[in-house]
């Protein structure tokens, strides 16, 4: 192994976290204006030409903001709990492939910082250890109100990680790899998302769980626990949870479009025109940044529009219904492979989306009764 | 095949250091933190073996999973610190005992049988690949189908356990 080859793994490492950091701030951009115009508002449009600059400002301002630490804090997890927030929702992203490759200065370069062959395993593994950030800012802040939204995010995120899993899996069966990019590249006939429509949406409702955002934002909901874990925190360590939050948020959004949507790839009615990503390679980024915005898109509407749901409910919804919803998704979805296998007929691929949707209108109908009943019984 | 080595000694005394800090901690989420800490350390040994997906499973199960949970239950129960006056007698004498049993038997084993260090030294490159995944599987599902589907039956005993014990009895209750 050369120098060159470390050289190039701490530039892609460095540019990467330079993207999310960038992403980041402007995200926070884009959601206050997306909202604001949900709810008849300007929003922030001072700072710079449309508000350009508005990120730049709360920069300096929360940098610039007096740090309170409570005296009777656990210091040592107090200072630790950000930290381990943030670093999860940064190395993420080192298995996400970005794009296809490139050559300059003679050597091959291409746009993911690792490629392993578990790269499916390495996100649920980070997506498992993310949530001790959370869990210990909770408890170090030594306040009940605190303790009870890290209580309450690792409960919920341990029951929605079952559900994520299974997804995993269901991507990993229709593309006979755990590789982030060989699954990319199983898509390029057809998305994930068309042919399993079920198994994408039940990714993007368990992935709204996971990061904590509307309507499933229970740890840090203001009516029952002010702030929720990160009431005590102050100043830059507070930024630190903020960015995770919303990194978290893209992170999801790169991880949803690469297992369903077809990651860097085109529209799969594209593959052999003028804009395929094989003829060339910077349209690949594109592609899968113009899929995140929609999908970001889609998690702020649903914040805009949706009320929070009450937690026993969530853990309901995410126990009772979820997790046999995928179950049976996935058990559709091997069947169907299977059988198309077996029998080489590829019609038995489209029995999959059949039979997936009438298992979710079989779940819709359930929901819709079981409220009714709660509506008006007498409990 | 030193920086193999130097890899190795790091890993290894940041493992023997975390498992001593969970055993001397006297607060039950740092001893916690420190499991968690040498779980982590555990399964990067797997990957410099050449194992990635059994360092993936690691980290999931064990440093996600299960010790999320058992942090949820001393959070839960308040049981940080307990009162340190609650050993049994008998405990420490036993526990020494069976420690220099294990150590004695460890040694015997890396003196008597050397050629196995040898066999791990050398990890195959094909683990690596999604081949040795699939074989894997092929293992369990196939050699390795009975003892698999009584591990999830236990588990499944298990889980109904739990759920019986908690479960609410509901009295007069129309």
């Amino acid at each position: 192994m050369d120098w060159t080859t470390w050289v190039e793994w701490i530039v892609k490492g460095f540019v990467l976290c330079l993207i999310l950091l960038t992403g980041f701030a402007y995200l926070t951009l884009y959601e206050r204006r997306a909202l604001a115009r949900m709810q008849v508002r300007v929003g922030p449009n001072r700072a710079g030409y449309q508000g350009l600059l508005q990120p730049i400002a709360d920069a300096v301002k929360l940098i610039f903001k007096e740090e309170l630490t409570p005296a009777r804090v656990y210091k040592v997890v107090f200072f630790l709990a950000p930290i381990l927030t943030v670093v999860p929702s940064l190395v993420i992203a080192a298995v996400i492939p970005l794009g296809t490759s490139f050559t300059m200065f003679g050597r091959e370069i291409t746009l993911y910082v690792a490629n392993i062959n578990v790269g499916v395993l390495y996100l649920t593994s980070i997506a498992s250890i993310a949530v001790y950030g959370i869990v210990l800012a909770g408890w170090s802040s030594n306040n009940k109100y605190a303790m009870l939204g890290g209580i309450r995010s690792s409960a919920q995120m341990i029951s929605y990680e079952i559900s994520l899993g299974l997804c995993f899996a269901i991507a990993i069966v229709m593309s006979n790899s755990m590789n982030l990019v060989d699954i990319v590249n199983a898509q390029k006939d057809m998305w994930f998302a068309v042919t399993q429509p079920v198994g994408a949406l039940v990714f993007l409702i368990v992935v709204l769980a996971e990061v904590n955002r509307a309507p499933f934002d229970m740890p840090e909901a203001e009516q029952e626990l002010t702030a929720g874990y990160h009431a005590e925190y102050s100043g830059m360590k507070f930024a630190l949870f903020f960015m995770a939050e919303y990194q978290k948020m893209i992170v999801v959004c790169m991880i949803a479009a690469t297992l369903f949507f077809g990651g860097y790839r085109e529209f799969w009615f594209l593959k052999d025109t003028f804009f395929s990503v094989d003829r060339f390679w910077f349209l690949g980024p594109i592609y899968l940044l113009l899929k995140v915005v929609v999908l970001l898109f889609f998690m702020i509407w649903i914040r805009a529009t949706w009320p929070r749901i009450r937690y026993d409910r969530l853990m309901a919804f995410g126990w009772k219904i979820l997790l046999p919803l995928s179950l049976a998704v996935l058990f559709i979805t091997a069947t169907g492979i299977l059988l198309a296998q077996e029998l080489n007929n590829q019609l038995f691929i489209w029995s999959i989306p059949l039979l997936s949707i009438i298992c979710a209108l079989v779940v819709v109908v359930f929901i819709y009764r079981d409220l009714r009943r709660k509506s008006h019984g007498r409990i | 095949m030193t920086s193999d080595l130097i890899v190795f000694l790091v890993l290894s005394l940041i493992a023997i250091a975390s498992a001593l800090g969970m055993l001397f901690s006297k607060n039950a989420v740092y001893s916690a933190l420190f499991l968690v800490l040498n779980f982590i350390t555990v399964a990067v040994f797997y990957l410099l073996l050449g194992a990635p997906f059994i360092a993936m499973a690691q980290i999931t199960v064990y440093a996600g999973a299960v010790m999320v949970l058992f942090l949820f239950v001393i959070m839960l129960l308040g049981a940080e610190s307990l009162a340190p006056s609650q050993a049994l007698p008998w405990q420490k004498p036993l526990a020494f005992t069976l420690a220099l049993v294990l150590v004695v038997e460890a040694v015997y084993i890396i003196l008597s049988r050397a050629q196995l260090t040898a066999a791990v030294a050398s990890p195959d490159a094909s683990l690596n690949s999604m081949d040795s995944l699939r074989e894997m599987a092929m293992m369990l599902f196939n050699n390795y189908l009975l003892p698999f589907e009584v591990t999830s039956i236990l588990l499944l005993v298990a889980m109904v356990g739990a759920i019986v014990l908690a479960k609410q009895e509901k009295v007069g209750l129309k």
